[in-house]
């Protein structure tokens, strides 16, 4: 088994889905020759011709629009979004047709199609390179939104995704992307969407969080009695895993680093009223973005929750 | 150094059978009178739909309606273009092309009445559920087109959007991939003249829409959409381009809107009565019947026979309509994803929709 980083990983998930399934094809900016700007899509081009891995014109609404229509006709796209704030020009194509479509007809038609797009601050880019805009997806009925954060994850959780049936938004964190080395088995292994792994038991406080941010909770952690959660797919979320966990600790902190407000920890904060306030000894603490623009490279630390902010909430949560 | 002309484009305009019902032999589709006559039959049969659609929105009995009354031409000739494996990918305003197809009538009531039952595609039509949001549909088409052309297939993607979707950044995206890999893809824009109270002129400075598509390296023609005749030619010419692999086509129908945008509009807030009263001397069915009348293929008789055999279809298609049993509340969440989410089950549960 080698080590592998995660663009290694998706790397393989795409070539291992590639051969074994026909219908498979990638398409998005500069997936072809260049293999991606973050080069996950290389060798796929040499491997599986022109035909399967297409270099787009830079039109990213054309390219989910046009996925859309391919994954009707029976193929299973998956795009490449080059950078997360680049997709909001295609953000119609996803509300008003890829995750209706099946309600829409009662069934007739499905969008099977997974958009992959690195996403998150920390690699120190151009401004609108940087976005976490997690939320407003989840916020979408029919679509399921997965974070992976360990090469390992990385390659099940899209395998899963290449594989399921509706439309799935793949968000990979671009900090980790070379960060971390991993034993990734080769061959076929899924991990199933809407699971999320306890990464480590704990008895104080609950810890919710997913991607880069996983990372960080896992170092502040040190020295504090935390149950560590991975959510790792994002909608719909494992609120059993979620629930379990905090019926056992009464104390949770969730950190994400998109913008506290109406970001994805609000929703896990109000599900968490709504079903566990009996078993909370205080607040749910969220450690987020403030509710501003993500800052360019040299004030994204600020922005992005550090490893004091979250140690921070976890001395707060223990006062209770 | 010099300065000369390195691109230029012409743009055709095409009418079969002109407003007195002459046909000019020259470029008269091959079409046998049995065709001649389906045109005549589904041109009367959707038009007999659409009064009654817009009657029952009257009464009560259907939501809001988009009236197809005055583009039967380019609905009905364009669709019966189309062969059994080509995708159809419609806007709102496509009654007259799904009903062409052969679509259950009393399902497409059944939509308008506010039932996504009525866009459950029967699987023997490869049409899409017309799309709400004008023109972002086009990029679908491609996308199909381009799955055909990668899977091999010898068929095409047909897409309808009218002269307001033609101003959308979709169309743009849409066309614009359709002609970097030269795909098998139909682009037919109804231009209507009006976009709701928006006149087709707000819509581009160019002079026609057909043009565009020059932009976009690919041929676009201007039709006569009144005319069956001509939407029919150039609907097959470009399938068959298409098929064959020489890429996508744009055909403008140059027609009009003689109702209001939908049941809920009042175009003489924003349009004269005298224009409409000019365009309704240009409708469809006043030519084809004076082109079948000096055929022969038309009389009084016949077009009485035509008519009340409509009417009959349309009868039993309400009857069908009204005595559908009712959606349940439980398929508002059930259809969301192939299999519902543990959440999705306890909203079923919670809401009293399902045990």
């Amino acid at each position: 088994m080698a080590k592998i980083n995660i663009v290694q990983a998706i790397n393989q998930a795409l070539k291992e889905e590639m051969e074994k399934d026909s219908s498979v094809v990638v398409l998005g900016e500069d997936v072809g020759k260049d293999g991606g700007v973050f080069r996950v899509t290389e060798g796929l081009i040499e491997r599986f011709g022109p035909a399967r891995v297409m270099d787009t014109p830079l039109s990213e609404l054309g390219i989910v629009g046009a996925a859309i229509g391919m994954s009707l006709y029976g193929l299973k796209p998956v795009v490449e979004i080059q950078f997360m704030a680049f997709i909001y020009e295609a953000i119609e194509q996803f509300f008003s047709h890829a995750v209706r479509m099946r309600t829409r007809s009662r069934g007739r038609f499905s969008c099977p199609m997974v958009v992959r797009t690195p996403y998150g601050v920390g690699i120190k880019g151009p401004e609108l390179h940087s976005d976490s805009s997690e939320a407003i997806f989840c916020h979408m009925p029919g679509i399921k939104v997965v974070s992976p954060s360990t090469p390992y994850n990385a390659k099940g959780l899209l395998i899963s995704a290449i594989r399921d049936p509706d439309p799935v938004l793949f968000l990979e964190p671009a900090r980790l992307y070379r960060s971390i080395k991993a034993d990734v088995p080769e061959g076929e292994f899924t991990i199933p969407l809407g699971k999320a792994e306890v990464f480590q038991e704990g008895g104080g406080i609950t810890v919710i969080a997913w991607g880069t941010m996983f990372h960080r909770a896992v170092e502040a952690g040190e020295g504090f009695d935390c149950e560590i959660i991975d959510l790792m797919t994002l909608k719909p979320f494992d609120e059993e895993t979620v629930l379990t966990s905090v019926k056992k600790t009464g104390r949770v902190v969730i950190v994400h680093e998109a913008t506290k407000y109406c970001g994805l920890g609000a929703e896990i904060s109000a599900f968490l009223a709504e079903e566990a306030i009996m078993h909370l000894k205080g607040p749910v603490v969220r450690v987020a973005a403030p509710d501003a623009v993500v800052p360019m490279a040299l004030l994204e630390d600020y922005y992005m929750p550090s490893k004091e902010r979250i140690r921070k909430a976890f001395e707060e949560v223990m006062k209770y | 150094m010099t300065e000369k002309v390195i691109e230029k484009f012409e743009v055709k305009y095409l009418q079969v059978v002109d407003e007195a019902g002459n046909a000019d032999p020259a470029v008269f589709p091959a079409v046998q009178d049995e065709t001649i006559k389906k045109f005549f039959e589904t041109i009367i049969l959707v038009r007999a739909y659409n009064d009654r659609a817009i009657s029952l929105q009257r009464e009560g009995r259907l939501g809001t309606y988009a009236s197809i009354y005055g583009q039967e031409a380019s609905q009905v000739g364009s669709a019966l273009a189309l062969g059994k494996d080509d995708w159809v990918f419609p806007s709102f305003r496509e009654s007259g092309v799904f009903l062409s197809l052969g679509y259950p009538l009393w399902q497409m009531l059944r939509y308008w009445k506010g039932d996504e039952r009525g866009m459950k595609i029967p699987k023997e039509l490869n049409i899409l559920p017309m799309s709400v949001p004008v023109g972002t549909h086009i990029p679908h088409a491609t996308g199909a087109a381009w799955a055909m052309k990668i899977k091999g297939h010898k068929n095409a993607a047909v897409c309808y959007f009218g002269d307001g979707g033609s101003s959308r950044g979709d169309s743009h995206e849409g066309f614009n991939m359709a002609g970097v890999f030269s795909l098998p893809v139909v682009y037919i824009c109804q231009n209507n003249q009006w976009a709701i109270s928006v006149p087709r002129e707000r819509q581009t400075a160019a002079r026609t829409i057909a043009q565009r598509a020059y932009g976009y390296g690919f041929e676009g023609i201007q039709v006569d959409g009144n005319d069956v005749f001509s939407v029919y030619k150039a609907t097959k010419d470009a399938l068959e381009k298409a098929k064959k692999g020489e890429g996508p086509t744009l055909i403008e129908c140059f027609t009009y809107r003689l109702h209001d945008h939908t049941t809920s509009d009042d175009a003489a807030r924003y349009r004269s009565e005298e224009e409409v009263t000019e365009w309704k001397k240009k409708e469809p069915l006043i030519r084809l019947r004076l082109f079948m009348q000096k055929k022969g293929l038309w009389t009084d008789e016949y077009e009485k026979g035509v008519s009340a055999g409509a009417k009959e279809i349309v009868d039993k298609a309400i009857e069908e309509e009204e005595a559908y049993p009712p959606s349940l509340p439980a398929d508002i969440i059930l259809y969301t994803n192939a299999e519902p989410t543990k959440r999705q089950i306890k909203e079923l549960r919670e809401l009293g929709w399902q045990k």
